[in-house]
């Protein structure tokens, strides 16, 4: 009698999951987030990734997305490379700004055809060190990676030991800074703020107090505007000197940021796709809007609002005809 | 912490004596094993720091299985058949249970809950829920808490009903409750943070992934306080149940689990703050609604927005937690019931008729989505307020030095010293000091799993970070302990400064640590000064309220014939409260320990470094070898600290 119940239970059990996904096969590469198309509203769900420039391609998406094709826009927050799998499972339909990630790309666009390219987003991304410019005026020779040394002392914090302070950000950014501090030879101790946001609170804070700091940091971006740094000059970046990772001496890339869609969302999303893979704008239109949103405190929305504003012939020629 | 366990003050009775001896007796053995093993392990593997020989790299197919998982997901009968549905079946419930709140419309979601409030605690907490909803819209966060909302109606369901499953067949048989402990232990100490990256590989990003990590996290509380109710079962009533004929069935339905009613309740009520709390933890996946505003607002160092989508989870929270709890006791009175007519299913009927006219008069009105205008904008002042104090007191304050200078202090004074000198005991006196410690509070069983615990960490090669942690969390904990015992005293001692505390405790206890993140970062700079500073902020309520507690309840005898003694006050807290409050503050020192380093893991993302940093970097690159193994060290370090922190005596009596 009991097991007769217990195993008509777990049938109906059984019986209940496969009613609710359809019977048999479930196909891992098509689940869209739940919240999405809830209403009767057409929507698009895009990864909006922890930088303030790409939470700005986002937000001018957004707006026009909304305002021009009547879309609604889920907005999902992901580290960089947990996002590439995302896309591929039809999580997300589409990142907006990608610094290269050549491993994801073989396997999601090359190999499995799930992740279709979606063109440049029309700005370039540049990763390097740099100091303050109110320090690097008094101190010019800082710029240059061979006299970092020199100054090691000036950069020390009590989290760097006796060393100085190569501050490093979030964990999901492309970082060599560990192997380039050791294979340059340089007195440095790399602290990892741990994220982007402590990152840039404790630069400000240098900053008001008028502190030397050496910091990675990434062009574009708008905290320049508010603290000007200079980049630190590091050994010429040569085509495939970053191979090995072990070995690496030279600088940065630098990096054409592109889009990525999902492919049945590049084939099936209609105008919605059509209009991401023609969004297209420059460094000097994307800092503006950075700018807004992060140190005017303006929401994206209305950041993006002031923008398409002033700016309808350039976001004309992205609507599909 | 080893001076707060070995240096209690136990009186020169016998009884006293004979503890004593047995502890010199335990040190002697340990003493003699080591002088035995020391010279060998020496002679053989002679450096400072874990051996090179006696460690695991598990990069290579920790690696392996997540390409295999990616590769294979979309083809393997094991994904397809399996996985596939379930996580189907999640993501259909979320988006059930979501439309169904769109479609109730705000005016609806916001008179149901305040319905379902009165109808289980009453009017006054059914103005609060209402107006709880009510403030979750001003703050322009409406349709993120209905997301939030879904999931963790969702999360809970499952979270429940997989406890009540445990806890039946933990609590109906000896043997599955000697397995099902360990286990329980282990889903509580694992940092979610560790598993979120193997089940988003395996359910996908986002909400299945989610929920399944929010219901390994939140269902130990239903298991354990299930399986209690059910052992507690009176046996007077138990044996006249039997004695009436009826069959286990019957005797379960019908006795058992009416009886534990109150402990069911409990559970409940522990499973939905448990689950609240993942709520932020799990928007790194990409889980969507309050977390994920939170998440988003942080990474422009947006204070104030975070701030707008931290109090919609502190009032979910607080309003979930008040009415279960409300409930339970009302349960415990069934008595008291009144001769409302609204009693019963005629009740609940009248709630559902209510909440549907309120929608439909919503719907008619045109006005399902909160009203834009009726939107409050925190963030601008609550920035302003943030800049204010990062102005004023980071640094140059005469006399006291700003926090930043603290900051600097704290780490070069205490924290560097900590660190350096755990790292620079050579390994084999580590797990000599941990045994030691271990042993005198527990069993040899106890100092057998600490040691093992602390072995497992240097085997998996990361025995200098696990260290460098392990310094935080003792800086943490002595922290905690020293603010909790101070406020705690105080509030012990005055019923009015208590009552003020609670709301304060009970925000800090609930608001998503990311919230408090920039501020710490503000205050303290970038480093692990800040991280400790974060965790103190969450540990110190529950130490706060164990103490308070444990001193309330020293009995009112030996305090009255103190006083007729003529003791002071200072001298009665000293010589009676203190004393006879021991366990209580064992426990809070436990606890304490156990909160400190679940905060590890976000100190990470503020410059913390070790282990937390390697979790959180396992996540962002989707490095499964990194982030698993830090997170299992979590776990060791966890197990280690319980072990040598919580007397054997009060663990049987637990329970669960």
């Amino acid at each position: 009698m009991r097991v007769r119940t217990r195993v008509i239970s777990a049938v109906t059990a059984g019986g209940a999951l496969l009613a609710l996904s359809g019977c048999g096969a479930a196909d891992m590469t098509k689940q869209s987030s739940p919240y999405a198309n809830a209403a009767g509203a057409r929507t698009v769900t895009l990864s909006v990734q922890s930088w303030v420039g790409a939470q700005a391609d986002v937000a001018v998406a957004e707006y026009l997305l909304k305002n021009e094709l009547g879309y609604r826009v889920d907005k999902v927050q992901i580290d960089e490379v947990p996002a590439w799998d995302a896309l591929s499972q039809g999580r997300v339909d589409a990142i907006m700004e990608d610094w290269g990630h050549p491993e994801q790309e073989q396997r999601y666009v090359k190999d499995k055809k799930t992740i279709v390219s979606g063109g440049d987003v029309g700005v370039t991304g540049h990763i390097g060190w740099y100091v303050p410019t109110y320090f690097a005026k008094k101190h010019p020779d800082v710029t240059d990676w061979k006299n970092l040394n020199k100054y090691a002392d000036r950069f020390r914090t009590s989290e760097s030991g006796g060393k100085g302070q190569l501050m490093d950000g979030s964990p999901s950014y492309v970082t060599n800074d560990k192997a380039l501090v050791q294979n340059l030879d340089l007195d440095y101790e790399v602290v990892f703020a741990g994220s982007e946001a402590a990152q840039i609170t404790q630069i400000e804070q240098f900053a008001k107090q008028q502190k030397p700091f050496l910091t990675y940091w990434y062009k574009p971006q708008w905290l320049f505007k508010k603290v000007p740094m200079t980049e630190v000059k590091l050994p010429e970046y040569k085509e495939g000197c970053d191979a090995d990772p072990a070995k690496i001496k030279c600088a940065y890339p630098h990096t054409p940021l592109k889009k990525y869609l999902n492919a049945d969302f590049a084939k099936k999303g209609g105008d919605a796709a059509k209009f991401l893979k023609n969004f297209t704008w420059s460094e000097e239109d994307q800092n503006e809007v950075s700018l807004m949103i992060a140190d005017k405190k303006m929401s994206p929305e209305d950041a993006a609002k002031a923008w398409v504003d002033k700016n309808e012939s350039k976001w004309k020629g992205w609507l599909p005809k | 912490m080893a001076t707060a366990t070995a240096s209690s003050p136990v009186r020169d009775t016998g009884i006293g004596a004979l503890l004593r001896h047995r502890a010199i007796g335990k040190l002697l053995l340990l003493a003699v094993a080591a002088a035995v093993l020391v010279p060998i392990v020496n002679a053989k593997w002679a450096s400072g720091a874990w051996p090179d020989a006696l460690t695991v790299d598990l990069t290579e197919p920790l690696g392996r299985t997540s390409d295999w998982i990616i590769d294979n997901r979309d083809s393997h009968p094991l994904f397809i058949y399996f996985f596939g549905h379930v996580s189907n079946a999640i993501v259909l419930s979320v988006r059930g249970v979501y439309l169904v709140l769109l479609a109730a419309g705000w005016a609806g979601v916001t008179v149901a809950a305040g319905l379902v409030a009165w109808r289980v605690a009453g009017v006054k907490l059914a103005v609060t829920a209402s107006a709880a909803f009510a403030v979750c819209g001003l703050l322009g966060m409406w349709v993120p808490t209905m997301q939030t909302l879904a999931l963790m109606i969702v999360a809970v369901i499952a979270s429940v009903v997989l406890g009540l499953l445990l806890g039946l067949a933990g609590g109906l048989n000896d043997r599955v409750f000697r397995i099902l402990r360990p286990v329980l232990d282990t889903m509580q100490v694992l940092p979610a943070y560790a598993y979120l990256l193997p089940f988003a590989l395996v359910f996908g990003m986002g909400v299945p992934a989610a929920i399944i990590a929010t219901v390994v996290y939140a269902a130990p509380p239903m298991a354990r306080l299930t399986a209690l109710g059910l052992r507690g079962a009176d046996g007077g009533v138990m044996e006249a149940v039997t004695s009436l004929g009826a069959t286990g069935r019957q005797r379960l339905f019908s006795a058992r689990l009416p009886l534990a009613r109150k402990e069911l309740l409990l559970g409940v009520n522990q499973t939905i703050m448990m689950a609240l709390s993942m709520a932020v933890i799990a928007s790194v996946i990409g889980a969507g609604g309050l977390g994920d505003r939170v998440y988003q607002a942080l990474s422009s160092v947006d204070v104030g927005q975070a701030l707008a989508a931290g109090i919609p989870i502190v009032l979910l929270a607080v309003v979930l937690d008040r009415v279960t709890g409300a409930a339970g006791e009302r349960m415990g009175a069934p008595a008291a019931g009144s001769a409302s007519p609204l009693r019963g299913w005629r009740g609940w009927s009248l709630v559902a008729a209510v909440t549907v006219v309120a929608a439909l008069a919503a719907r008619f009105a045109d006005r399902v989505d909160w009203p834009t205008g009726w939107v409050v904008n925190i963030a601008p002042p609550v920035n302003t307020a943030k800049e204010w104090m990062v102005d004023h007191i980071y640094t140059g304050v005469p006399v006291v030095g700003g926090t930043a200078d603290w900051a600097s202090h704290f780490t070069t004074w205490i924290l560097n010293p900590a660190r350096d000198g755990l790292q620079g005991l050579p390994w084999w006196s580590v797990l000599l000091i941990v045994a030691a410690l271990a042993w005198l509070i527990g069993t040899w069983q106890t100092a057998l799993t600490a040691v093992a615990a602390m072995g497992a960490i240097g085997v998996l090669g990361v025995w200098n970070k696990s260290l460098d942690t392990l310094a935080q969390v003792i800086a943490g904990v002595a922290v905690t302990l020293v603010l909790g015992f101070a406020v705690g005293i105080a509030a012990s001692r005055s019923k009015r400064f208590e009552r003020m505390l609670r709301p304060v405790l009970d925000v800090f206890q609930t608001m998503p640590q990311f919230v408090y993140l920039i501020p710490v970062v503000a205050l303290f700079g970038v480093g692990r000064a800040p991280a400790v500073a974060a965790a103190v902020v969450y540990a110190l309520p529950a130490v706060v309220r164990i103490t308070t507690q444990g001193l309330r309840q020293v009995d009112a005898a030996a305090m009255e014939s103190s006083r007729s003694l003529g003791a002071t006050g200072w001298q009665q807290l000293r010589k009676v409260q203190l004393p006879l409050a021991r366990p209580a503050l064992m426990l809070a020192l436990n606890q304490g320990v156990v909160l400190v380093l679940a905060v590890v893991v976000i100190g990470g993302l503020v410059g913390g470094g070790a282990l937390g940093y390697d979790v959180v970097f396992g996540i962002a690159q989707g490095d499964l070898a990194t982030g698993l193994v830090a997170g299992v060290a979590i776990v060791c370090l966890g197990l280690m600290l319980d072990r040598v922190t919580q007397p054997t005596e009060r663990r049987t009596k637990k329970g669960a």
